[in-house]
């Protein structure tokens, strides 16, 4: 009778990608004091659970695709300051581990900015699968890390009267994926 | 290959251009050094004056600028930082910001001065403008101190070493504009 009997233990098998027009991916870091945020648009991300209960989660997006609010904020983004989209134009992930916990998540995996791929945390929810008003099958899926931007090379920074960075190393990074069914 | 020398100092004997003359001598073979010779020429950046049709001289440096595989730079240093008149120019060539012909562009700052420490401050100055303005800084500095007894009669750099750690930057700037021309070729 209880809640937690219902809830998935295992995540329901098949090939699942995100549904870009539903699906949010983005970062937040502290900036002069307040959190600046930007988000990655385009990115594909895909799910894959077999039938062993074997699973993996990959995603990756254009350097391009990173949007902020100002055109000439955003060259900066794509500037060797930066992601250096020139040399290094894809962003990617590849889960190495998920684990499940009621309806709780926790993935390791490789993340690559700028070139450079780090291990990293993810934890985040996972939903309960459902069938949408269109007959495709659904699962949504939250999660959210913290990286430090430095161990990716992306150092730059500029000093306050006070002598403290404006920019905070450590970014947050945020995946709210709709899945589709393939 | 076509690198782009640009002196911040306008004075006729001045030991940047030295500089960048000497440079020229420590080429790969297959790449060219022009010394732009228009930055007296450049107007004070005013955004009114800016847009469609920008002043002739700051539309030569841009053009300048976009037909070359990468720049060398060479300053020497005024009240600790980078002469005006390489700001100012450098100014004219950031904009408009988001798509300015200095994106991606391989440069490398060397500088020479009459004092002791050869204009590190300006080369630092000017190594965080040109980054903040899209430009790929590649690694590597050559600070000429008391530029006066460096160069021979002919103008050449006459020490060794500097002219090694000279021929060293020269050489990752032609490195980092041939993998970004073989890069654009590819693509």
């Amino acid at each position: 009778m209880s809640a937690v009997a219902d809830v998935t233990q295992t995540l329901p098998v098949g090939t699942w990608q995100a549904d870009s027009v539903h699906s949010h991916v983005g970062f937040a870091i502290e900036y002069n004091g307040g959190t600046f945020r930007g988000t990655f648009s385009p990115f594909e991300a895909k799910l894959s659970v077999d039938e062993s209960g074997s699973t993996s989660l990959s995603g990756s997006a254009p350097v391009s695709g990173v949007h902020v609010q100002d055109e000439n904020l955003s060259a900066h983004l794509q500037s060797p300051d930066f992601f250096d989209a020139e040399r290094t134009p894809e962003l990617g992930f590849d889960s190495t581990s998920i684990v499940l916990s009621g309806d709780e998540v926790t993935v390791l995996g490789d993340l690559t900015i700028r070139g450079a791929t780090q291990h990293v945390e993810l934890k985040g929810t996972v939903g309960q699968p459902l069938v949408d008003a269109h007959g495709r099958e659904r699962l949504a899926i939250e999660l959210s890390g913290s990286i430090d931007r430095t161990r990716f090379g992306i150092d730059w920074n500029l000093a306050l009267p006070d002598g403290r960075p404006a920019l905070a190393n450590d970014v947050e990074l945020t995946a709210e994926l709709f899945l589709v069914k393939a | 290959m076509r690198i782009l020398g640009i002196s911040g100092s306008l004075r006729r004997d001045s030991y940047n251009t030295k500089l960048l003359r000497t440079a020229a001598e420590l080429l790969p073979e297959g790449v060219e050094l022009e010394i732009w010779g228009g930055l007296k020429d450049v107007p004070p950046y005013d955004e009114d004056d800016d847009g469609a049709a920008a002043p002739a001289a700051a539309e030569r440096l841009r053009k300048a600028l976009a037909a070359a595989d990468g720049v060398l730079f060479a300053t020497p240093e005024y009240n600790s930082s980078v002469p005006g008149q390489l700001k100012n120019a450098l100014d004219w060539a950031s904009r408009p910001f988001a798509t300015n012909v200095l994106r991606n562009k391989p440069v490398a700052v060397v500088g020479a001065s009459a004092g002791a420490f050869g204009a590190v401050w300006a080369q630092a100055e000017l190594r965080k403008v040109l980054a903040a303005s899209g430009a790929r800084v590649v690694e590597g500095d050559v600070a000429v101190g008391r530029a006066q007894d460096r160069f021979d009669a002919e103008g050449r750099l006459a020490d060794d070493d500097l002219r090694e750690q000279l021929a060293e930057v020269v050489r990752v700037l032609v490195e980092t504009a041939a993998a970004r021309s073989a890069a654009a070729v590819a693509a």
